[in-house]
Formats: structure tokens, sequence, C-alpha cells
């Protein structure tokens, strides 16, 4: 069975709810890991929750990748283990450098929670292999800063290697301006790294597993990366 | 050996009224200091006597409310109330204003109240899940409230989001009344396990009294006193007494008492929030019968130079105040400072009854502590029904026209602040984290899911301030009986109720007629409903420039749905449902929303209410809906017939449905429409279950009438072969979704 390790930092908050998900709902193991923490044993996939970690104060995820266990994130990286960002765990990516481009505050100004339809880019990696290519899933999303942004090459260096994995897109699965709720480049809402095995997201899975909050279209991601740990060898 | 920065100034006559201090007052102060009280004890006294702090004008009042039945597990008198949910579990909530600092400095006033409220949850040893807030502003057309509005939406969001305690639902109300004086409610719910409720006692003379969370500044020195007296041009002034929240560290300081208490730790803690220090140590030890030795040059300071006056009064936030065993104290620093919170001892428990404040070895402040909680002045303030009032309840129905286009009139209603949707606003708020919300904001009520249970608890907040203006007695029976109206509609049994009591200066005998008038009706549907009241809030002096604020008694109710399956939502469902009313239509006109947005009248007198129909519909919805009758229900309030049948068609984003309304009834087409008439709730079946729930409303006697059909792309309403309402679904959700984000977007 695998081995989720979900880090805690001073300010998470999703946290509980990424741990209800995989103990509870896809009866998994999972355990917390505090950011004091300078070693990652015996995991197969490390969650970087949602939340506010230090309080998002100077800027989302800035202070957090000073945390001991982010260097430990790394060398597990390294090693090729499976790392999803959720939210707060996208940002704590973008700025410790496990992934490419940075989060500007959504184009309204405001944080914005509701629901949101993503289309899927790539469904070839660990995180989707679970569904198919242009599969549309409706998530939440809760965020001030999710407007993600990168420079023009790096944004064609993400379309040719297909690490772009989401798209904010209508019901249908059409990618335009109305349907992007937070001004995104490109209307991107998660990404991956060359190497396939780091995931950031904006929307929340964790909050969209089970059929009483009306919505299980966030188990797709995580069924999709119990999915290929079957076919891993630790 | 640490000395003071300065000396404390003399007390004369005019330093005792700047203390908000009447001259019985100070005579009592020198009867039972038996001498006159130094400066440090005139602020604790000024503060701990404030209205905001001793209840003096409403405590004999509050004495009517039934606090007590047989799920009742704490009342009130500690920092929350709480409720037995089953399974071992207990509820624990309550609701609280904030609403001066929210005027002087509406973003950390908002952000403030909301970061008070948690602390009062998680100081009783609950993990808070839920907040909600009931806010009221002026018209959203003068920038100013405008700006009022946008602050207050954005101190609540950062703070709750931060906090990942999602903000469920409340309520918003737009009027005149509020214009100088916005309202801002926040209601907190928590939950544990019912055999290990925290109290604030400070218990075991000898014990330590430690200080955790954020430094002591300056700030909110005498908020309470600020909160306890009119408003006029030099409120403004008054900024710097409003406190500056942290998030961020509430959110460490949440996680690190949840953690002491779990290990053991705590024999009693409180909150610092309103009159801080002061009224944290005094109500400890008031509570456990004890005194409190306290040592201020050991408090964290974040100023240099701070004298014991400003350490005891100072409203600096996210503190709390922790008694424990000496032997724990070591596990105590530890814990927090896994949290990177400061924990320090600053004096300890004694038997001498007394609150004794040091700087180092000088003595400032030696109080029996009786004299501050127990001792404090109670008032039975002169009470004089308004000679306007029956001036403002009189309405000559006749002298009012029905408008020509009835479909015009629906869109305006709809269209208005009051009646639109919310969504600008809650989507601001994290409604969602720790994935309970099974009823996001914009229902009749919240509903969360209580994990590793069956259950839910639907949550809401609820009063109409002009029927309470022009009615305080009914308009108190209303707001609690349409809480407990918005529960049901989600398929809940109302269990409690947290009430926080808005209205102006309580020396005016006319405000006071209001209060007593409302409490009483309070008073009387919690009896009726079985719903007592277990904590609450009294916020007087909401006047500004001597205009008070219409009186306004929030209710925060909360219910419980045995399956969480089962809950109900409002919006219609399937083409081909049934649309049936319970309860009647009555020509009522007076106090509606239709008269102030249509003809700008507020006047006459607000519906009449049955309590014991509305007892009797509440059962009879929830057992019809036992057995599997019900596909939705929604409550019929602001707005009337019209506009909860318009938001049945048009409240679920993803599948907008028309209706098709046939009725039979004699009486003016505006009040058939708009009119407001109790106990009203509209709900839907399925025609294959129909006749089963004809029985059902049968053998409960309580009036119905099959009034339609759901299905169409519009909204049509005939009265007697007569087209009243005749309008696209498009149109109606045009007019009701978008409202107030173009307004907003306004600049």
């Amino acid at each position: 069975m695998m081995k989720f390790g979900i880090l805690v930092f001073p300010g998470s908050n999703c946290d509980h709810d990424c741990y209800h998900v995989i103990k509870h709902v896809l009866n998994c193991e999972a355990e917390f890991v505090w950011h004091k923490e300078k070693e990652l044993k015996g995991f197969d996939v490390i969650i970087i929750p949602g939340g506010f970690s230090y309080g998002d104060y100077l800027r989302t995820g800035a202070i957090a990748k000073f945390s001991p266990v982010m260097k430990a994130v790394k060398k597990f990286a390294g090693k090729g283990g499976l790392i999803i960002g959720i939210c707060n765990g996208f940002q704590i990516l973008l700025e410790a450098g496990l992934l490419p481009g940075a989060m500007l505050r959504n184009r309204s100004l405001k944080f914005i929670c509701k629901d949101i339809y993503i289309r899927i880019e790539n469904a070839n990696t660990p995180f989707t292999n679970k569904c198919t290519d242009k599969k549309v899933l409706r998530m939440p999303i809760a965020h001030a800063e999710g407007s993600y942004f990168a420079d023009p090459a790096t944004l064609s260096s993400l379309n040719k290697n297909q690490q772009v994995i989401f798209r904010y897109s209508d019901k249908s699965g059409n990618i335009t301006d109305s349907a992007n709720p937070n001004g995104s480049a490109e209307n991107i809402g998660g990404i991956c790294n060359k190497e396939g095995n780091i995931l950031g997201m904006m929307p929340h899975p964790e909050r969209c597993a089970e059929a009483i909050l009306g919505n299980e279209d966030g188990k797709l991601i995580f069924k999709s990366i119990i999915n290929f740990g079957k076919g891993v060898v630790r | 050996m640490k000395t003071l920065a300065r000396e404390e100034p003399k007390i004369t006559k005019k330093l005792i009224r700047d203390h908000g201090l009447t001259d019985g007052e100070r005579q009592k102060i020198i009867k039972l200091l038996g001498r006159e009280p130094t400066f440090t004890e005139l602020g604790i006294f000024s503060v701990m006597w404030s209205e905001h702090c001793s209840y003096k004008s409403s405590k004999i009042h509050l004495r009517k409310f039934p606090t007590k039945n047989e799920i009742v597990v704490q009342g009130p008198g500690e920092n929350a109330g709480a409720i037995d949910i089953g399974d071992g579990l207990a509820a624990v909530f309550k609701i609280e204003s904030h609403n001066h600092p929210s005027f002087i400095e509406p973003y950390q006033g908002a952000a403030t109240g909301v970061g008070g409220i948690l602390r009062d949850i998680f100081t009783m040893g609950a993990r808070p899940v839920a907040l909600l807030n009931s806010l009221r502003f002026g018209p959203l057309q003068p920038t100013k409230n405008r700006f009022l509005f946008e602050g207050v939406i954005s101190g609540i969001a950062d703070y709750g989001n931060c906090m990942g305690v999602p903000t469920v639902g409340g309520e918003i109300y737009f009027s005149e009344c509020y214009n100088f004086n916005p309202l801002v409610n926040a209601f907190c719910l928590g939950i544990l396990k019912k055999d290990a409720i925290f109290k604030g006692n400070a218990s075991g003379i000898g014990n330590s009294v430690i200080y955790v969370g954020s430094k002591t500044g300056r700030d909110g020195i005498h908020g309470v006193t600020m909160a306890s007296e009119e408003f006029d041009d030099s409120s403004e002034a008054k900024r710097p007494n409003v406190q500056v929240g942290d998030p961020f560290t509430e959110k460490l300081l949440l996680e690190a008492c949840l953690e002491a208490m779990k290990k053991g730790l705590i024999v009693g803690i409180q909150d610092m929030g309103g009159a801080g220090l002061t009224s944290s140590s005094s109500e400890m030890a008031g509570r456990a019968g004890t005194g409190i030795e306290i040592d201020t040059s050991l408090v964290p300071a974040r100023e240099e130079g701070m004298i014991p006056y400003e350490i005891m009064l100072s409203e600096s936030q996210e503190r709390m105040l922790i008694v424990a065993e000496k032997d724990k104290e070591r596990e105590i620093f530890n814990t927090f400072k896994k949290w990177d919170l400061d924990a320090i001892k600053i004096g300890k428990v004694t038997g001498d009854g007394r609150l004794r404040i040091k700087y180092g070895k000088k003595i400032f402040a030696e109080i029996p502590v009786e004299a501050l909680t127990e001792e404090a002045p109670v008032y039975e303030r002169p009470i004089q029904r308004p000679k306007a009032q029956d001036e403002i309840n009189f309405l000559d129905i006749n002298q009012i026209s029905i408008p020509d286009n009835l479909n015009d009139a629906l869109i305006k209603l709809l269209s208005s602040p009051t009646i639109a949707n919310k969504a600008w606003v809650y989507e601001q708020y994290d409604h969602m984290v720790r994935t309970n919300t099974i009823l996001i904001p914009g229902s009749d009520a919240a509903v969360i899911r209580i994990k590793d249970t069956t259950k839910a608890l639907a949550i809401t907040t609820d009063c109409n301030s002009r029927y309470c203006y022009l009615d305080p007695y009914k308009g108190g029976v209303i707001a609690v009986a349409e809480a407990a109206r918005n529960l049901v509609c989600t398929g809940a049994k109302p269990l409690a109720i947290t009430d926080c009591l808005n209205f102006g200066n309580p020396e005016k005998p006319e405000i006071m007629w209001q209060f007593e008038q409302s409490v009483q009706g309070i008073s009387d549907a919690c009896r009726a409903l079985n719903t007592p009241v277990i904590s609450g809030n009294v916020s007087f002096y909401n006047d500004t420039k001597g205009m008070s604020i219409y009186p306004t008694p929030v209710i925060g109710m909360v219910g419980i749905i045995l399956s969480a399956e089962q809950c109900i939502t409002q919006y219609f469902k399937d083409e081909g449902d049934i649309i049936i009313l319970l309860g009647s239509n009555k020509e009522e006109i007076g106090g509606s929303e239709y008269l102030k947005v249509i003809h700008d009248i507020e006047r006459g007198n607000p519906p009449e209410i049955d309590l014991n129909l509305e007892v009797r519909i509440h059962r009879t919805l929830l057992d019809a809906h036992k057995i599997g009758l019900i596909k939705s229900a929604h409550d019929c309030s602001e707005g009337g017939f019209a506009v909860t049948l318009s938001e049945c068609c048009i409240s679920n984003k993803e599948r907008k449905i028309g209706a098709v309304i046939d009725l039979n009834e004699n009486m003016r087409t505006d009040a058939l429409l708009f009119g407001e008439t109790q106990s009203r709730i509209m709900i839907t079946a399925s025609p294959a279950k129909i006749d089963g729930l004809k029985n059902v409303l049968e053998g409960y006697k309580i009036p119905y009438t099959l009034i339609g059909k759901v299905g169409g792309e519009r909204l049509i309403i005939n009265n007697n072969s007569s087209r009243l309402i005749d309008i696209s679904i498009d149109n109606l959700n045009g007019a009701w979704r978008d409202s107030i984000r173009i307004m907003m977007n306004k600049t």
C-alpha cells in the first residue's frame, strides 16, 4: 500500500483535509510531517497542502521554502519520489524552484473561493492517468494569489514538454478568458516538472472527493497516484 | 529591579468622568475599596464596570431567557455555550458584536471581531469548524458605505481564510439606519468531546498564571469603553483604540492551545478579549472564588515604557491567560515553543480573593475580585414606549398604489442588495476548507457534516430589524421563528440559539423599551420552539450623532440533521414536480421589503405570527421529509411569495428551471406577490409522491395549497386566470445574480 506524507507548516490549513481523504476515503496510509523534520523516510508520495504557511507574510510560500523539511523534499524529488503541491503547496514549490514560474495576485485582487472547471491537458502522468486527455473536471479553488505567470520562453518549454497538466476551461472544455478565474497565463491551473514527478495545482482535489460534498472529481487525481504506485517498485 | 517609565497621574473628578464612570459609581468604588482608587485601579474599574463587560443595563432583562433543557451542557456565563449533539460530542457556539471598531476601521475592526469569537470557541477546548456573520450597512450608493462594506468583507475574509475555518453563511441587510453605525456580528461554532470542555476558572491556590500568545502593545486601550458610548464627529480620532489582527499568530495559538489541552496541561483558560488581561484575570478568579496576583513587569511588551495601567487595559489581539499546576509549567512552555509562541509565567492563584497587580515589587492595584464581577452596578433603566410608535404603525393601505407593471417590481426587488445574491461576498470567504460544507452560502441555512458521525449541523443567523423597529416584541418573535424555519428548510431540527442584541443608547427610555420588548419576544419564541439561549452578547450605544439604529437582535440558531445525506436544498429540481405552499397567504404588506424598495415607506405593522402554527409546520415538514416526500424547501421571507419562487428557480447556478403557478386568492396583487406573511414554506414533491404528501399534511391539519408545477424557462404566476408575473428565467437571474457585484465595481 502506498504511504503518503503530508507536510505541516505553521499556518497549513488543508493538511487535515488531505489526511482525511487519503486515510478515510482512499484507505491508504497517511502521516503528518512537521516542517522541522530533516528527513523523509518510508514515503511514496509527499503532499504539500494548502493554507497560509507563515501567514503568507512577505509573499506566498516565500518563508516556507526555508523550512528544514524543504531540503528533504528536494532530495526526495531528486530520487524520483512523487510530490503534489496543492494551492499554497503549489506556491511553495514555485518559490522553492522545484517548478518554474511564479504566482501573481488574482486579477480581481480578491480572494476567490468557488467551483471552476479544469481541462486535463496531459493524462499521461502519475497524477492524471485515471483521466483522459481533454476531460473536464469540476473543482473548487480558494486563493488570493493564483494567477500563474512565466516568461514566454518558460511557457513555450512547458507546452513543448507537455508540462501543462490543467487549464481552466468552461464546462464543455473551451479554454476562454471568461473561464479563467484568476488571470493565469494561458489559463494554466497546474503544471509538472520535466521529469513528471512533481505536480503543482491551484484547485483543491481533496475538497471534492466525496459524494456527500456533491462532487467526486478530485478523487481521480488521488486514484491516479495510487494507480501509478501499483506499477512502481520502491 | 525594573522601574516605571513614568508616574501615574493624580485622581481627579475629571479623570474619573473621562473614564466613563458616574459620580454614583465613584462613590461605590470608594466604598468597596475603603479609599480612593489608584490610577491603575480606576482603569480596571472603568473597563470592568463598562456596559460591554458588566451588562449593567441588560442583566435584569436577560434573566427572562430560557437557558436550560435536556441538551444544554453549558449555558450563558462562560466564554461560549455548549449543547449535546450525541455521539459523545458537544457543539460550542456564540455570536459577538464588533460594531464600533468596524465603523472606525472596517478592515481591522471586522478582522479582530472574527479573531475574538474564534478564541471564545477554542478556549472551551473545541476546534472551530464554522464561522458565520450577520452584517448591516447603509445603502451602497454612497462611497463611504461601499468603503465600509468592502473593508468589513475583506477583514472577515482575510482572518477566517488564514485561520482555515470556513465562513459558511450569514446574512446582510442594507438600510439607512446603519449609515453611520454598521453592524458586524461574528458567529463561531466548534465541536469537541462532551466531557472535555475547558472553563475559565482560576482554581487551585498556588497554581501558576501563564501568559501565552502575542506581545502586549498599547493598541485597543479602552476599546470596551469606546463600545459603551455614543459616536460623534470625533469618533474617527479613536482609530488608535482599534486593535490590529494577526490571524497567523492566532492560528498558531489555536493549534498550541488545543495541543496543550489534549495533553492535560491546563486547569483553566480564558481569552484576553475585551478589557484584555483585566477581564480575563478577574473573571477567572471570580468564577473560582480565588484571587490572582500578577507582576506586570513580566508581561511580554511590544513597546518600551508601558505602565501597569496600559498593560492591564491593552486589547492587543491573539493572547490567552492559562492557569496550570506548577509541575506542568515546563511542558506548557515547550508546547508553545514548538509553535513559536511566547508562554511566560506572570503570576499565581491566591486564596485571598483579590486581584493584585504589581510591577516588580510595587503594588499598583489591589481590588477584591467580587468588586469587579459580582458587585458591578446593575441598573433598572427607565422604560418608555416611544410617542411616535403609534404614528409609525399607522399605514393606510388604500393610499398605496399597486404598480402597473408587477414584472418590473419583481425585478427591482430581486436586484435590491438586501435580497440580491451575495456571491460577491461569500466567494471572498473560504467556505469549503475542512471539507465539511454540504450546503454552501446562499442557502436558507449553512449545513456542515460532523466527521466520524452520520450527522450534520445546520446553522443560520437571522433578524429583520425593520420588523423590530415597528414592533420590537413581534420582531423578536419573528427573528427566532424565521431562524428555526430556515433550519427546518434544510431538514434540521432546531436545537438552541445564541443572540447578539444590537441596540441604541440604553440611557434613553425608548431604547430600553425596544430592548425589553425584543428580549420578551425572543424568550417567548424560544420557549415555544424549545430552543434555549446558551450564549450571547449585548451591544448598546449603537448611536451616532443622536440617531439610533433600528433594534437589531440577531439570532444565531443551530439545528441537527441525523442523516447528513438527507439535507434538503432550496432550488427546484425536476420538470413536472408539484409546488406546494405550506401555510397561507394573507394581505400583509406592513414593514415589507416591497414597501421600502418600491414605495420608500417603512411603516405599518409587521406580519402576524402564530407560534403554535409555526411549530406545527416545522414538524410536518420534518416528518414528511423523513419518509422521503420532499424534493426542495425554501423559506418565504423578505420579498415574499414571488421572490421566494424566483430564488427556487435560479439559485442553482448549474441548473436553472422555470415554474408555472396558478392561484385563486382574493387580495391585493402586490400583497399576494410581495407580502411577508410568516410561517410559509415553498416545497416541491414528485407527482408520484403527492398523494402520500397530502396525507401527511392533512394529518397535521396545517394549511397548504398545491400552487403549480416546475418546468419551462419562465416564471409565470397567474391569479384567478389573470397573469401577474411572466418573466424569463434568464431575466430573473440577471437581476438577482450580479447586482451587488455591479454596484461594487463602480468606483
